[in-house]
This record gives structure tokens, C-alpha cells and sequence, in this order.
């Protein structure tokens, strides 16, 4: 996984509550065996006027313009800003796999699905929840002009803004120290295999119906 | 002390490590794969080079992606027109094959959707942790088990660790005091609780249905109940074990037999929260309140009574939320005002692990039974869960039923639930379904869907439009 410590970037408002799975990454493209290349289709119903399909080649699809990512100066964003409940519906991490393909590598919204918001440090991007009025105030700063950007610095839980103000960050101890080293969970887990295998026995000793 | 939850007993005996930082490991009891969220997580583990750790809890299907067409499914994985969606079939049988996993294949009676298969095979169980790939693993919970669904990268941690990384949800009971009304069903309850506590109200907990309205449930009722507490932004949902569990589980091929089931229902009996149980949460619904619902929105919070008119945006005083309601309602092609009853309906879908086991079957039929298809609707489909389910809906008489009224009867899989086969929904169609989702572009680019019971869609699909179920018959 990649590592994430510190990153600089553009801020895009999609100004819009409970943004689902199926609108991130709609469902014709699941059907791909691989983890990557998502991110041409990423909002691809929200970003084209025809019907994207697999392998389709986007560079000559018609846009539609009033999607911000269409927009002049943010589609080099790589910094999401949105609404509650980002990330609803499906557990499909290609959501994050075609974030993260497009470049995003950090969202921001005053709230996420629990099964999004996992699937994120899985893939090297970084979920921050902010209270509503910060988010508001991001929102109207990303929105006056193309170009806002946004420092995040992960080590010290803090987002920088261009005029040096900063907001700090709530983020899990487990979840960071694996972010900012590029951890892969299994390995880290197999750390404790004795004490799984040791949890497994008196497990099968009390639930034996379960292992036969 | 106070008493523990369910979800605290199956939190605590499927405990192997709690960390400082509040994370812990959770031993995983049974996996479910199916071919959309696996291909990735079979190809990490053996870019690492590693095995499952208990091949024997993992269990396989494809659902997502199998047509649902006598004419393609006749011809087994070859006949599968769409040939992305054929790799990705076989890439899941090539895999299980390799591992020795338990799969049923496209062509076995036993292949269904993955929520419907694991209850009726016993292989999901009460007091089980289980996972998969998929968000309605909650379903799974109506029998008094921890389910839920998780991203790939933890469909792999699990198959190589037999564990989940977690953190403990907070406890919420939304509890439905009363008795339904004639005519109102588990889909309509649940759907009336994700109106009153929204799509997010369950987020960051654990949610258990009680209360005597859901004990009064089937338990392929509460199967529905559970399987949408997802859509109430709650990972799991689910519900005590009583005698009705124990009876469900009884002989299913799975299922312990003799003295091993002796010991594992006693050990059931203790899947409820104790009476002095505490939750960070409670919320409580009448079901004498419930009357039939119908989605008007692109979200399952927005949903009203059939009864009902669809809210004017303009009387929301919340800014973000008028919003969403514009938005919804111009994608809806529908308006603030409008009577529920008048929205058009073009297509019905009776199916998904929402609404597609026996009982709604049944429940759709006994609507249908002696009535045409409108001619207005121009698809009106019914899709069995389970290879199983079909069979024993045949055995009945139920197909003929469908058939003869003018529904499609088809094979087993999640068809026009998410649309990734050819069972879609062509822009701005609006089509009563049975299922959980009507996000835009759910049941095909520009679709839209309206969440209803299996009762709903079945007497939408004879009157051509919406009508009160409670109506129908006395009319
Ligand atoms: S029926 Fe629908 S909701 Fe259920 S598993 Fe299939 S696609 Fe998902």
C-alpha cells in the first residue's frame, strides 16, 4: 500500500449529500478482475452524457459540464470535499480503488460510511471528518475559485490552508501508524498467528459444530 | 454490572486480540464469496504467496453477474453471453477450484444469491461471526449471528488471517412495539424505519431489531428486516434467537446433526440481549403506524406511505437536505405535491436477497393469481433467490401462476437488482422493485426505482400503476 505522510493538493466541492458506491464507480465496470484503471470512470454518470462501458476508450466521450471535475482548475483536484454520509451503499472498495486511481489521495465531509471509510486507509487514501462549519467554510473557499489548495499533514493530524490557518484532525492511532508506513494488514496480523491459532482451539472446544 | 447486548456476547466470543488503540481482531466463522468483490483479493493472496488459513469456512457462488434467462443458463458458464461477465465467473470457479473451496457452481441447484443460499444451507448459523464481500451480509443477523459486510482487502485478510481488523460499534435498538396491520409486511417496517431514522441513523452501530412485532415475523421476514440495516447506515443488523430460529435451522443440509446439535442450540438460547441489557440507542416504532411504503427518491429515506404525497422540497428548511430532495426529485422526473399513487410505473422486478425467498413468492402470487399483467408494464419480472427457492415455487405452482399472468419467470440471481446482467432498466423507466436500493443508475443508467414489498410490486404490476394493497380485493 502507499504510504501517505504528507500531501499538498487542489480541492474539489462536490456539493452533495450521500454520495453512494454506485455513484463513485457505477456497477458495469465490477465486472473487472483487476484492481486498477478505475479512475477514467470514476463518477462516470455524473461526468459523461453517454453510457460508460468496460475498457471503453473516455478520451473522446462527451463531458457534461456542470460536473466540477469538468471544470477548469479542479480536474487536477486531489484533494475530495463533499457532504454526510459519503460513500453509502455497496462495500465495493473499487469506490476507493478508482479514487485513488484518479489521484485523489485525500476526502474531506462531516461524515462517511463505515464500510467506505475502511476501504479508504486500505488504499493509501486518507477519510478526515470535520464538523459541518468547517466543511461549509471549505466549501465556499473551493468553491470562489478554482486552484484552493489544501496541505494535509498526517504525522501532526493537521490540515494547513493557503493563508497559513490551520485545522487539526481526528484520526484512529492503528489507522495512521499503518497509513504512514505503507503497512499491509495481513502481514501485521500474521504477527499474531500463535494467538490466533491458540484462540482457534478453545474456540473449536466450545463450538465444535462450527469446524465440522 | 449491566447485562450484555447480543451483539456484546458475539463481540466477546469471537474476541482473539483487543489492542490499546481500541482496534481488536474478531475470529471469522464463516466467509461468503461471490465473483465481484473476490478476483482481487484471491490475486493478492497469491501474489504473497499465501493460503487459507480454514479453507472449510469459506463458501462460494456466482450471483452477481449469472444471466438469468433459461436460454443462456441452459448452456451452463459457456453460455453466458457477456463475456467480461463470463471471465469473471470463471476466474471465481478457477480460484475455489485451485483452493479447494466449497463453490456452487452456475449450473447447481444450489447456486442463488449468497443471502439467500447461506441460511437455507445452514451454513450461516446463529451465534456465527460471518463476512462478505457484499453490504447485505446483514442479512445473515436474522438468525442471531454478527454479520457484515466488508471492502476486498479484508476479503483477503480474512481468508489468510481467519480474522477481521475492527473496532467495537456502539448498540442501538430500534424496537417495534405492536402488531402490523393486515397487509403490511417486514419490507414495509423496515422501510419505515430507514424513513424515520435515515440513511446515515445507524452508522457506527450495531443495530438489533426487537420488539413484539418482530418477533411476530417469519424468520425469512426478519431476513428482510436485517438485510436493509445497511441501508440505515448500520454495517449489522440483528435479531435474538427464540424457537422459530432453532426450527429454521433444523435440517438444513449444513446444519449440526445429533448430539453436536444438542449442544449448539443450547448454546443459541443465549444469543439475545439480556433484559438488563443497555443501549447507547433506542428508537421505537408502532407497527399499528406502518401503513405500505413506496421510495419516491433516489435514497431509501425517501419514502412515504402509499397514501402519502411526495413532500415539497420548498417546506425543507435544512439547505443540504432541500437540495438532495431537488436533486432527487428531478432525477425521479416526479414533483413536490404529488399524490404517491400517481407516479407511473413501466417495469416490475420481484426478486433480490431482499424479497426473493419463498414466502415472497408466495406472497407476490396470491396477488397475481387470476389477473393480467397492465398493458402499460412493459417487463414484470420474478427472480428466485435460490436455484432451491425456484424449485420449490415451481413444486407449488407458483411459476404458472406468474407466467400466466404475463411475468417473465427466470432463473436465480441478483438480475435486475444492480442491473450488471442484461435485466436492466432503460433511462427514466420507473420500475416497482423489491429490492433495497434506488440509488440513480441502480437498476440501469437513468432507472428509477421505487422500493416496495413483494404484495406492492405484484398488485403494481396487475393495476398498472401504485395501489393500496389494503384496497385490493374490496375494490
Ligand atoms: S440481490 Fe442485490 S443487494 Fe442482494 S447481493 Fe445481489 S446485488 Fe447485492
Amino acid at each position: 500500500m502507499k504510504a501517505f505522510t504528507k500531501h499538498t493538493g487542489v480541492v474539489v466541492p462536490l456539493d452533495r449529500a450521500n454520495v453512494d458506491t454506485d455513484m463513485i464507480i457505477p456497477k458495469q465496470f465490477l465486472k473487472s478482475i483487476k484492481r486498477t484503471g478505475f479512475g477514467p470512470y470514476l463518477f462516470d454518470e455524473l461526468r459523461y452524457l453517454d453510457k460508460g462501458e468496460p475498457d471503453m476508450d473516455c478520451t473522446n466521450r462527451p463531458l457534461n459540464d456542470d460536473f466540477v471535475l469538468n471544470q477548469a482548475g479542479y480536474s487536477e483536484g486531489s484533494v475530495l470535499l463533499s457532504r454526510q454520509n459519503f460513500g453509502c451503499g455497496s462495500s465495493r472498495e473499487h469506490a476507493p480503488w478508482a479514487l485513488e486511481d484518479y489521484g485523489f489521495r485525500c476526502l474531506l465531509a462531516p461524515s462517511f460510511a463505515d464500510i467506505f471509510f475502511n476501504n479508504c486507509f486500505k488504499n493509501g487514501i486518507l477519510p478526515i471528518e470535520l464538523p459541518e462549519e468547517q466543511i461549509d467554510q471549505l466549501f465556499a473557499a473551493a468553491s470562489a475559485k478554482a486552484g484552493f489548495e489544501l496541505s494535509i499533514n498526517l504525522e501532526q493530524q493537521v490540515i494547513t490552508l493557503p493563508d497559513s490557518s490551520t485545522i487539526a484532525f481526528e484520526v484512529d492511532t492503528f489507522r495512521k501508524h499503518c497509513l504512514l508506513n505503507g503497512l499491509d494488514d495481513i502481514a501485521l496480523t500474521l504477527e499474531d498467528a500463535d494467538t490466533i491459532t491458540a484462540f482457534e482451539e478453545q474456540h473449536r472446544s466450545r463450538m465444535p459444530w462450527l469446524f465440522s | 454490572m449491566a447485562g450484555k447486548t447480543l451483539y456484546d456476547k458475539l463481540w466477546d466470543q469471537h474476541l482473539v486480540s483487543q489492542r490499546d488503540d481500541g482496534t481488536a481482531l474478531i475470529y471469522i466463522d464463516r466467509q461468503l464469496i461471490h465473483e465481484v468483490t473476490s478476483p482481487q483479493a484471491f490475486e493478492g493472496l497469491r501474489i504473497a504467496g499465501r493460503k487459507p488459513w480454514r479453507v472449510a469456512s469459506n463458501i462460494a457462488m456466482p450471483d452477481h453477474n449469472v444471466p438469468t434467462t433459461s436460454k443462456e443458463r441452459s448452456a451452463g458458464l459457456a453460455g453466458i453471453a457477456d463475456q467480461v461477465s463470463r471471465v469473471q465467473i470463471k476466474t471465481l470457479d478457477d480460484n475455489c477450484d485451485e483452493l479447494g473451496i466449497t463453490e456452487f457452481k452456475i449450473d447447481d441447484r444450489r447456486q442463488g444469491i449468497v443471502h439467500v443460499v447461506g441460511p437455507e444451507q445452514g451454513a450461516t448459523l446463529p451465534g456465527m461471526t460471518i463476512v462478505c464481500g457484499d453490504s447485505h451480509t446483514s442479512t445473515h443477523g436474522a438468525l442471531g449471528a454478527l454479520a457484515h459486510g466488508i471492502g476486498t482487502s479484508e476479503v483477503e485478510h480474512v481468508m489468510a488471517t481467519q480474522c477481521l481488523l475492527a473496532r467495537k460499534m456502539k448498540n442501538m435498538l430500534v424496537r417495534v412495539d405492536g402488531e402490523l396491520r393486515r397487509g403490511v409486511t417486514a419490507k414495509d417496517m423496515i422501510l419505515a424505519i430507514i424513513g424515520e431514522i435515515g440513511t446515515a441513523g445507524g452508522t457506527g452501530y450495531a443495530l438489533e431489531f426487537g420488539g413484539d412485532a418482530i418477533k411476530a415475523l417469519s424468520v425469512e421476514g426478519r431476513m428482510t428486516v436485517c438485510n436493509m440495516a445497511i441501508e440505515a447506515g448500520a454495517r449489522a443488523g440483528m435479531i435474538a434467537v427464540d424457537q422459530k430460529t432453532i426450527d429454521y435451522c433444523q435440517g438444513r443440509p449444513m446444519s449440526p446433526k445429533g448430539e453436536l446439535w444438542d449442544m449448539a442450540v443450547e448454546a443459541w438460547r443465549d444469543c439475545v440481549s439480556d433484559d438488563d441489557a443497555v443501549f447507547d440507542k433506542v428508537v421505537v416504532i408502532k407497527a399499528e403506524d406502518i401503513a405500505p411504503q413506496v421510495t419516491w427518491g433516489s435514497s431509501p429515506e425517501l419514502v412515504g406511505a402509499i397514501t402519502d404525497r411526495i413532500p415539497e422540497p420548498a417546506d425543507e428548511s435544512d439547505p443540504t437536505r432541500r437540495n438532495s430532495l431537488e436533486r432527487a426529485l428531478e432525477y425521479m422526473g416526479l414533483e413536490g405535491g404529488q399524490p404517491i399513487k400517481n407516479i407511473p410505473v413501466n417495469k416490475v422486478f420481484i426478486g433480490s436477497c431482499t424479497n426473493s425467498r419463498i414466502e415472497d413468492l408466495r406472497a407476490a402470487a396470491e396477488v397475481v393469481e387470476g389477473h393480467t399483467v397492465a398493458s402499460n408494464i412493459t417487463l414484470a419480472m420474478v427472480v428466485p433467490g435460490s436455484g432451491l427457492v425456484q424449485d420449490q415455487a415451481e413444486s407449488e405452482g407458483l411459476d404458472k401462476i406468474f407466467v400466466a399472468a404475463g411475468f417473465e419467470w427466470r432463473e436465480p440471481g441478483c438480475s435486475m437488482c444492480l442491473a450488471m446482467n442484461a435485466d436492466r432498466l432503460e433511462p427514466g423507466e420507473h420500475c416497482a422493485s423489491t429490492s433495497n436500493r434506488n440509488f440513480e443508475g441502480r437498476q440501469g443508467f437513468g432507472g428509477r426505482s421505487h422500493l416496495v414489498s413483494p404484495a406492492m410490486a405484484a398488485a403494481a404490476a396487475i393495476a398498472g400503476r401504485f395501489v393500496d394493497i389494503r384496497e385490493m380485493g374490496e375494490a
